[in-house]
């Protein structure tokens, strides 16, 4: 009984190899197709590279929110997606108001700012609200019980945002400011991808230096690493569980502003597939991890980004773009199946030890 | 100072503790000895407010602390050094000296105590920016009092500080908590399996078994009492 539960382990393993190693062989052999073509100019690939690298930004953004809260919780909040939503869809109706009476033409950076402010500001409530209302009540409770609610939440909002602000695609107003390009290093590069990419990064030293640097980041690494040990040095552990909650807000509803303006458009449902994107990113960077958050952020960002074009185009897939979010998925199981730690991460056992 | 009556504590449905009742007063080394598993770290903790009582109080000069949080009880300066240290290990000597002094806001102060904690310690100076997780098991029970120290402690509640040290070692930690008690005149409830040692420093000490307290008086009662040395003392 027990040899043949062994053979049969190895007869599983040996599969998920030859499935691990024959989509390896075919990204490896799609790439060198692709590139022995010569398809896309060098030009092209920078693009991609460089809206990936956008793309990513905010995924680690709103990646940063999952990981925090698993950090401390050991729990995944799956209303993070509805978190990133919350904010550009409130921004939204600011940016409209100030666009319709000029002020956005008037005060580009100010009207930005207060956009941005407005989207931090909401998803920061709603994240905090959400800790208090829905999961501090379960503290304690099974692991499965939070979870439950966590998703019923996540519909919950989306169903309240459709509610109160309807189901159609709300179109972003332009700021002339963010239009067209900008010669860097004698290469032409999008402003707004630049403005995302360049914000995303002030946001994620922000956070990485308030977590390592202030009494209160200090706090919630305690927290994190022995909750009750933190309690008998006098940390409050439930303000400090609610403010790490805080931080994914605030880090989550600036993705959600960046997405806005890269990607122009807001709804209802906007905070599904990025969400679930970032939670492939959190798991990839190790999941409980900052710097993994950001790291598998940025990697998943520019792996989605260009891979449809260097490894499914030289395989011969018609129309690779349409199969991006296959990539993140097929990603995020292998990843699971192959280093369910992730690039950063440290074993489990270790570190609940 | 501090007083605990016929505290009951459950896990679930185990009954840890069945009526504890003990006092330590201002300026006392009290010891709680007994075996593994007579209820030791849990009176700690319920005093702590890590646990609640379903039955019985916590005062502190004469106020109770029962129902308070754990941060409101260190803040009112009930300290405690957990059992196994509870290092945090991803943080620097330093960072889990400066967490340990969360609740207080006299940034001199804290300055002061902290090198203290080096002048008792002059390794963890050393140390200062080496990660918790790989200090030695000696010099992470210096830190883990060096910690409570950095609460500003009134009542330091010890659990097992000599657990998994080196007789030399076990002594210089002994040394200083008496050092602690003599000199700043801090109040000690010190849980301890070294019976032998900690009836040496202490002036008093609680006998537990299975959640109870079996026997109590003064050090050297304790000391000669033959049931406690043939329990607790290793022969006659
Ligand atoms: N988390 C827990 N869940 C259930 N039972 C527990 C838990 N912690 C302790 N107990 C039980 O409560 C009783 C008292 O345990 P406690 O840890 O207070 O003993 P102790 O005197 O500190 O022992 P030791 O000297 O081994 O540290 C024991 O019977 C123990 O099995
Ligand atoms: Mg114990």
């Amino acid at each position: 009984m027990q040899q043949r539960l062994r053979m049969e382990l190895t007869g599983t393993q040996i599969a998920l190899w030859l499935i691990g190693g024959g989509l390896l062989a075919m990204v490896l052999i799609g790439s060198v197709r692709t590139l022995a073509v010569g398809k896309y100019t060098s030009k092209q690939w920078l693009d991609f590279i460089v809206f990936g690298l956008a793309q990513g930004g905010i995924y680690a953004l709103i990646a940063l929110g999952y990981t925090m809260v698993y950090g401390i919780l050991g729990m995944i909040n799956f209303a993070h997606g509805e978190i990133f939503m919350s904010g550009p869809m409130i921004g939204y109706f600011f940016a409209i108001r100030m666009a319709r009476s000029g002020f956005v033409d008037r005060q580009p950076i100010l009207s930005l700012l207060i956009v941005l402010a407005v989207a931090m500001i909401t998803s920061t409530t709603i994240a905090v609200l959400l800790e208090r209302v829905a999961y501090r009540p379960l503290r304690g409770a099974p692991r499965l019980v939070p979870l439950i609610t966590a998703i019923g939440a996540s519909f919950f909002l989306q169903y309240l945002f459709r509610g109160l602000f309807g189901a159609d695609v709300k179109v972003y107003p332009d700021w002339d400011i963010l239009s067209g390009k900008v010669p860097i290093l004698g290469v032409q590069i999008l402003k707004t991808q630049l403005v995302v990419i360049i914000a995303a990064v002030l946001l994620m030293a922000g956070l990485y230096t308030f977590i390592q640097r202030t009494k209160m980041g200090k706090a919630v690494r305690a927290v994190a690493e022995d909750r009750a040990a933190a309690a008998l040095m006098g940390i409050d552990v439930d303000r400090t569980i609610a403010v790490s909650f805080a931080l994914g807000g605030l880090m989550a509803g600036a993705g959600g502003l960046l997405y806005a303006l890269l990607f122009k458009q807001v709804f209802f449902l906007m905070g599904f597939v990025p969400g679930i994107k970032a939670f492939t990113a959190a798991v990839l960077g190790g999941i409980g991890n900052v710097p993994g958050a950001m790291l598998g952020g940025m990697f998943l960002g520019i792996f989605e980004s260009i891979g449809p074009n260097l490894f499914l185009d030289g395989l011969g897939i018609p129309a690779p773009y349409q199969l991006k979010d296959v990539i993140a998925f097929t990603m995020l199981v292998m990843v699971l199946i192959f280093r369910p730690t992730g690039i950063l991460g440290e074993r489990l056992a270790t570190k609940r030890a | 100072m501090l007083e605990v009556q016929n505290l009951h504590t459950y896990y679930g449905n185990i009954h840890a503790l069945r009526g504890i009742s003990l006092t330590v007063d201002e300026g006392e080394i009290v010891t709680l000895i007994g075996a593994n598993g007579a209820g030791k770290t849990t009176t700690l903790n319920t005093i702590s407010g890590l646990l609640k009582p379903r039955e019985g109080r916590v005062l502190l000069e004469g106020e109770e602390i029962t129902d308070l949080p754990p941060h409101e009880i260190v803040k009112r300066g009930v300290v405690q050094a957990p059992e196994g240290r509870r290092i945090f290990a991803r943080m620097t000597v330093m960072e889990n000296l400066e967490i340990a002094a969360y609740t207080r806001t006299d940034k001199e102060g804290i300055r002061l105590d902290m090198e203290r904690v080096f002048d008792l310690f002059p390794r963890l100076a050393e140390r200062r920016n080496q990660l918790g997780g790989t200090l030695s098991g000696g010099e992470q029970q210096m830190l883990a009092i060096g910690r409570a120290l950095m609460g500003k402690p009134r009542v330091l509640l010890l659990d097992e500080p000599s657990m998994g040290l080196a007789p030399l070692l076990v002594e210089e930690i002994f040394e200083t908590i008496q050092q602690l008690n003599s000199e700043e005149g801090v109040t000690i409830l010190l849980v301890e399996q070294n019976a032998l040692m900690a009836l040496s420093v202490a002036h008093r000490g609680y006998v537990l078994e299975t959640g109870e307290v079996v026997l109590e008086g003064s050090a050297k009662e304790l000391r000669e009492n033959p049931d406690v040395r043939r329990a607790y003392l290793g022969g006659i």
